[in-house]
């Protein structure tokens, strides 16, 4: 269970967000809406401990989560709104280091995607939409229960955005919990709104 | 540790893949100190005698190379983020690309300094001295570079901080290492470039986590 209560971030001199409170039980999600800037990103850096909240608290299963920022961390799969691949290496290279740490199936995760036809192709040759879903394998590799999700349906084409779907179904139906952050429609299902800005 | 493993077979697998950054440090090292012999003439006397001092310059410069794109590649690309997500602490984060650096770079120059100390006509009896202390030497350089690497990251004039921060702090290394290889008897300055190593062991990867984290935030 993920409890925020009171959350407040500050981005150089300006307060983004205060007073940000929600619970998040097993299988739920919660779709952050809001405009450019209002400060979506901030809160699921917040929430993935990479940014320490100005005032607040962040709970996890009743005990301050960010008390160990490592064992907080293995909770957590980030996707930023950077795809954070290496053009350099192949797809499946890409994955190795996610897949070392999670224990989890490189073909799984890229068929989950539908990216087993480019597993040995070098990231540099791929499209945008196709580095995206590529960033999205790397969370389905991850056996985290806490998905943090920065505008996932980025560059991704309609059929992209319904396996993301599904993907997203089967990890609340896991017991996952999901924060996604948007400023489009999700393919979330039943979920929380939070609206920023 | 299994994490630390894999985040360095990681920078390992991305050394292999980046080849040419790879070995551009060794490939430098080895330019420079073969440009000696041809500004200072071929006399063995003239060399021998400045052979460790050429040596350790250019270690030392060389081992600046990479340090911009070791931490400045992730952090552009939103690999930090995953990095430091990974379940390591920031220092253990900061520790492995230590040692990724070391092993691609140090290690590299350690090898490749025997030849060409002997292609400088170093005093055979110094040969030893000199390879001794360049082990030490070069790990504390790759804990100073990670450091200041770190620290820097996300700077705006980042890239030119970075030799004018490191080069003073890796002042004491090159007079202990190149004195080690000037005295018939180093043990002295050898324990003295131990003693570097052991002061930087603890604090480097200490100041390169905060710098990591900060720069995540």
């Amino acid at each position: 269970m993920l409890q925020a209560k009171g959350l407040a971030a500050i981005r150089g001199e300006r307060l983004v967000f205060q007073g940000l409170g929600f619970i998040l039980a097993p299988g739920e999600a919660l779709a952050v809406r809001g405009p450019n800037g209002a400060g979506k990103s901030t809160l699921l850096r917040v929430l993935a401990g990479l940014i320490r909240p100005a005032a607040g608290r962040l709970m996890w299963q009743g005990e301050d989560a960010l008390q160990d920022p490592p064992a907080h961390a293995r909770r957590v799969a980030y996707l930023g709104h950077q795809d954070a691949v290496k053009p350099g290496l192949t797809a499946a290279g890409n994955l190795r280091f996610a897949a070392r740490i999670s224990g989890g199936s490189i073909a799984e995760a890229l068929a989950a995607l539908d990216l087993s036809a480019l597993a040995a192709l070098p990231v540099r040759l791929f499209s945008a939409g196709q580095r995206r879903r590529l960033a999205l394998a790397r969370i389905a590799l991850s056996l985290a229960p806490l998905w943090l999700l920065d505008e996932p349906t980025n560059g991704l084409d309609e059929s992209a955005a319904e396996r993301l779907g599904r993907l997203l179904d089967a990890h609340r139906a896991r017991g996952g919990i999901i924060v996604a952050a948007s400023h489009i429609a999700l393919p979330l299902g039943q979920a929380g709104q939070l609206l920023l800005g | 540790m299994k994490i630390l493993a894999a985040l360095i077979g990681r920078e390992l697998g991305l050394a292999l893949v980046h080849g040419a950054d790879t070995i551009a440090a060794l490939l430098f090292f080895l330019v420079t100190t073969s440009l000696f012999p041809l500004a200072l003439g071929p006399s063995p006397a003239v060399l021998g005698r400045l052979a460790p001092g050429i040596i350790w310059v250019a270690a030392l410069l060389a081992s600046l190379l990479p340090l911009e794109r070791l931490l400045g590649a992730d952090y552009e690309d939103g690999s930090l983020d995953q990095l430091l997500l990974s379940g390591l602490s920031p220092l253990a984060v900061a520790a492995g690309k230590t040692a990724a650096h070391w092993l691609l770079t140090g290690l590299p120059l350690v090898i490749a300094a025997g030849p060409i100390a002997v292609m400088l006509r170093i005093d055979p009896a110094r040969l030893p001295a000199l390879l001794a202390g360049l082990v030490p030497g070069t790990l504390s350089l790759s804990l100073i570079g990670t450091a200041v690497a770190a620290l820097v990251l996300g700077a705006r004039r980042g890239a030119m901080l970075l030799p004018l921060l490191v080069l003073p702090l890796s002042t004491p290394v090159l007079i202990f290492g190149t004195a080690a290889a000037e005295t018939s008897h180093p043990r002295p300055e050898l324990l003295l470039l131990a003693a570097l190593l052991a002061a930087a062991l603890p604090l480097c990867p200490l100041a390169a986590g905060a710098g990591l984290s900060t720069a995540a935030e």
